[in-house]
């Protein structure tokens, strides 16, 4: 199967670079043996557009407007790399960019690009490090020895400690010159390797792209943007400043165009009857009032195309023989679930008696500007109010205080000076994390919520 | 869909038989798996209330569609390590295969996500979806910073199918951290409301009893524990534990099932008591329902509770010590003149402050105060000459030991350190009552 021999590559290499549009072919493909119906195989292909993002850049070339602004970096990093592919000059760069800002895919892209020379493919080696994966310089050097398949590794394992093995790398890449094979280090979460200790890693790296030794890019990739001031005074004077920022810059036009983009069939589909008619269906999807308004307050909220995916995986996810069209109401549904404030929805799961407890939590916090409280303060709120009036049982002490630990274990509530303080429970100070609105908020959603308790809600400083 | 797997309706009303009240949640999270082949979201957080069924739901959803996954438990995998560990051994495991000879060996990210790819490959999945189910995620706050973010990225690090989800009773917000990282698909569980309840609850009706006589003993359960309590577990607990009492009077020929004014005549008190006892683990199930053989409940419960046990055994001088580190914590310092000096004239001066203008103590809590003030308050109170020696010190430390006392500060130095009161008011009382010391007399808040 062409995807397992894909992922063994992967796995061997950490090949990341193989062209979109085969990788979908590759799933369609695959997908396609059990006779699937247009519908479902549709499905299929959208799923992994939505979780994979579809590449925004490849459209530039042809003179959209989107990307436009793109087009400029990616020329910038793909001059970058095929000089050091080619002509043996060492360079490093940094791409800085909000998160799902498409910094991934564009390297991605570039790589792609410069894989299509055959004289490049054979030549370039690759080594993609992750700054959530190779936690400390240890692991990432092992890393790189394995990526790179030298002389101490065999099979999956590597010898040597870490001082063996980074005398064994520098000096393997000290023996090289401009003739020997360049590589590229690839650097994702680039502002997690500067939290190693000394920066060994990143000094050594920098250093050789400095001196001339074997050819090497360093291309780190962050969305931190004062990255540069995690560096330390030698490693920053090592670095060569050369940044390249991708912002989400689309305007709403160029957002509408990127949710078309998403949900669209491309030519690759192999029933191009269903493929035409959905494009179209997605077209007028795409002018809807409905619609718009939706994605109008979603770009409100965020550029972010991650997110935009992430609003368009429930409508997709909910194709079927039955209903082989997205309906707008659908779309609703996912804008519903994606902005529900999930700590109102924790509010109308508590007891009447924790409710009560948040009502005088509230106004204690309002009655002296923000102070901490303790449980007594609340439990003597609580029982001033129950006291007075007759609808509500007096609950005795201990079962008020379980009901408040409960709140503490919601994380409704904290402690102030942590949970180690050497106080009794009831003593303790606490302050309260949810805002007065959320409250009166969730009182009105309340099932069944007594009178008295509302209007007391409502009444902060009557006691 | 596989040809061989059910048509998703079919599978949304096999798994809501057995899970009732939860068929939008099933409709959504099948949906959103959808086919084995397709790519699904790389993460999905689900929270609700303790005992909404988060873990049930989707344990079902995994093992009705035979989908292949893995559960950890986040209380159980309390270092990473045994995290990546439970998750590589759980993946042979879990879909039939033996356990591979030697355990897997795994401790970092890297070497998972590595051995991860491995272990889909070696069980031939990798053109299906492998879930991670991460049960009380919110452990995963309190393990390395990476974690989070790598689990919830695992698609992309992996480069394969899989799709983690989370599971917790926290809201998503209190997990974000550093610099961000890819937000997961958030599945909320609704707490069952009333009707939901007894529909669930009737499920477990004893048998010899009709399904509306159980739900009527359960509404008069509800209808006192519900103010207090929605934890559906909680409820079964309460209510299997309480039947037994309820039909008692049916057994004893005093009541037919349809006399339920009598039934519940002869069970409310009975039920209130429960709410003060087996409710707080004053006193465990199973005595409870030795109580209800014995059946005179509330007497045996005044004895037995946990709580009621307030009184220890402590040597004479302790006594003192503690009720003197209690006034020392209790009352404000300006006031001990008039309390403990012998020339001080009581009467004049407790008219001249007004009690609404002073701050109730026994509501802000135990103050700290120095070792010099305790040892005055001390020797003020204790009858008879008493000499300071090492014993008199050495019992306030050991009072610290038993967290009768603790020390807030000056740990570091001999000749200051300050202490505070940990005991309650009654304690105290009844600590005086045993050397007839009034202490109620000497408190600042009572006077």
């Amino acid at each position: 199967m062409t995807k397992n021999k894909r992922r063994s590559k992967a796995a061997s290499s950490h090949d990341a670079s193989t062209p979109e549009s085969t990788a979908l072919k590759d799933s369609v493909g695959c997908v396609s043996q059990g006779d699937m119906s247009p519908v479902s195989l549709c499905q299929a292909v959208l799923r992994k557009q939505l979780t994979e993002g579809v590449s925004t850049y490849r459209n530039s070339e042809k003179g959209t407007h989107l990307g436009e602004g793109l087009h400029q970096e990616e020329r910038q990093l793909l001059d970058l790399l095929r000089r050091t592919a080619t002509s043996g000059e060492s360079n490093s760069v940094l791409v800085i960019g909000p998160r799902g800002s498409g910094k991934s895919k564009l390297i991605k892209h570039v790589i792609a690009e410069l894989l299509l020379d055959d004289h490049i493919r054979e030549n370039l080696l690759q080594v993609h490090l992750n700054g959530l994966l190779q936690t400390d310089d240890r692991i990432a050097l092992t890393e790189i020895t394995r990526q790179l398949k030298l002389e101490n590794t065999l099979g999956d394992k590597v010898f040597g400690s870490f001082s063996e093995t980074l005398q064994f790398l520098l000096e393997a890449l000290k023996s090289g010159d401009q003739s020997s094979k360049p590589i590229l280090f690839l650097l994702d979460e680039f502002d997690l390797f500067a939290h190693h200790k000394n920066q060994t890693l990143l000094y050594n790296l920098f250093d050789v792209a400095q001196s001339a030794q074997a050819p090497i890019c360093v291309v780190g990739i962050t969305c931190r943007l004062d990255v540069i001031e995690l560096l330390e005074k030698r490693v920053k004077s090592r670095f060569s400043h050369r940044q390249i920022h991708l912002f989400n810059s689309q305007t709403f036009e160029d957002f509408i165009v990127i949710f078309k983009k998403l949900l669209c069939l491309d030519v690759n589909f192999p029933d191009q009857k269903f493929a035409d008619s959905w494009n179209l269906q997605v077209e007028q999807l795409a002018r809807d009032p409905t619609i718009t308004d939706i994605l109008r307050q979603q770009f409100e909220f965020t550029k972010d195309v991650r997110a935009l995916q992430q609003l368009l995986m429930y409508p997709v996810c909910q194709l079927s023989e039955m209903s082989p069209s997205l309906s707008v109401s659908d779309f609703v549904e996912s804008r519903k679930l994606i902005t529900m404030d999930s700590k109102s929805a924790m509010l109308h799961g508590v007891s009447i008696l924790e409710l009560c407890l948040i009502i005088a939590m509230k106004h204690l916090t309002e009655i002296y500007e923000g102070e901490p409280f303790n449980f007594e303060m609340v439990y003597s709120e609580y029982s001033k109010f129950a006291q007075r009036k007759s609808s509500m049982q007096v609950f005795e002490k201990a079962v008020v205080l379980k009901a408040f630990e409960h709140l503490i274990h919601l994380e409704l509530v904290r402690t102030v000076d942590g949970a180690g303080s050497r106080v009794q429970k009831e003593y303790r100070l606490m302050q309260m994390l949810i805002h007065p609105t959320q409250i009166l908020d969730a009182l009105q959603k309340y099932p069944q919520c007594p009178t008295d308790v509302r209007q007391w809600a409502a009444s902060s400083l009557a006691t | 869909m596989d040809g061989s797997d059910p048509p998703i309706a079919d599978t949304v009303s096999s798994i809501s038989e057995s899970i009732p009240c939860r068929e939008s949640q099933i409709k959504l999270l099948l949906s959103l798996f959808g086919e084995k082949r397709c790519m699904t979201v790389p993460a999905i957080f689900a929270y609700g209330h303790t005992a909404t069924g988060k873990s049930a739901v989707i344990n079902s959803i995994l093992k009705t569609c035979k989908l292949p996954h893995v559960l950890v438990n986040c209380v159980e995998c309390y270092s990473s390590r045994f995290l990546y560990e439970a998750v590589l051994n759980g993946l042979y495991t879990n879909n039939g295969r033996q356990k591979p000879e030697t355990p897997v060996k795994c401790e970092n990210m890297n070497d998972f996500v590595r051995l991860f790819r491995h272990t889909c490959m070696d069980l031939h999945l990798q053109n299906e979806t492998v879930y991670i189910v991460i049960d009380k995620a919110e452990r995963l706050r309190e393990m390395d910073a990476n974690i989070l973010p790598a689990f919830l990225g695992l698609q992309e690090l992996a480069d394969g199918n899989m799709c983690v989800i989370l599971l917790s009773e926290i809201v998503w917000e209190k997990f974000r951290c550093g610099t961000g990282f890819q937000e997961p698909f958030i599945v909320q569980f609704p707490d069952y409301n009333k009707d939901e309840l007894l529909r669930i609850l009737v499920r477990s009706a004893p048998e010899g009893y009709s399904a509306e006589f159980y739900q009527m003993y359960l509404s008069l359960v509800l209808s006192v524990f519900h103010i207090v309590c929605r934890n559906l577990s909680e409820l079964q607990h309460l209510a299997a534990i309480n039947f037994r009492k309820y039909i008692e009077p049916i057994k004893n020929g005093e009541a037919t099932e349809s006399d339920s004014r009598k039934l519940w005549k002869n069970f409310e008190p009975h039920l209130k008591k429960a709410l003060q006892t087996v409710y707080l683990r004053e006193v465990s199930s199973t005595q409870w329902e030795r109580m209800l053989e014995e059946s005179d409940a509330g007497k045996m419960m005044t004895q037995q509770g946990l709580s009621s046990r307030t009184h220890v055994e402590l040597p004479y001088y302790s006594k003192y010590l503690l009720i003197a580190a209690y006034l020392a914590s209790y009352n404000p310092a300006k006031s001990d003149k008039k309390f403990f000096s012998k020339h001080s004239d009581k009467h004049k001066k407790s008219k001249v402050i007004k009690k609404q203008e002073r701050t109730n103590n026994h509501m802000l809590g135990p103050k700290p105060f120095p070792l010099d003030r305790l040892m005055a308050v001390f020797y003020a109170i204790v009858e008879g000459k008493v000499a300071p020696t090492a014993n008199i010190f050495m019992q306030i430390t050991s009072l610290v030991s038993v967290h009768l006392l603790s020390q807030v500060a000056g740990d570091d130095q001999i000749d200051v350190p300050k202490y505070k009161c940990l005991v309650s008011l009654d304690f105290i009382k009844s600590v005086a009552r045993t050397v007839n010391f009034d202490v109620v007399r000497y408190l600042y808040d009572f006077v």
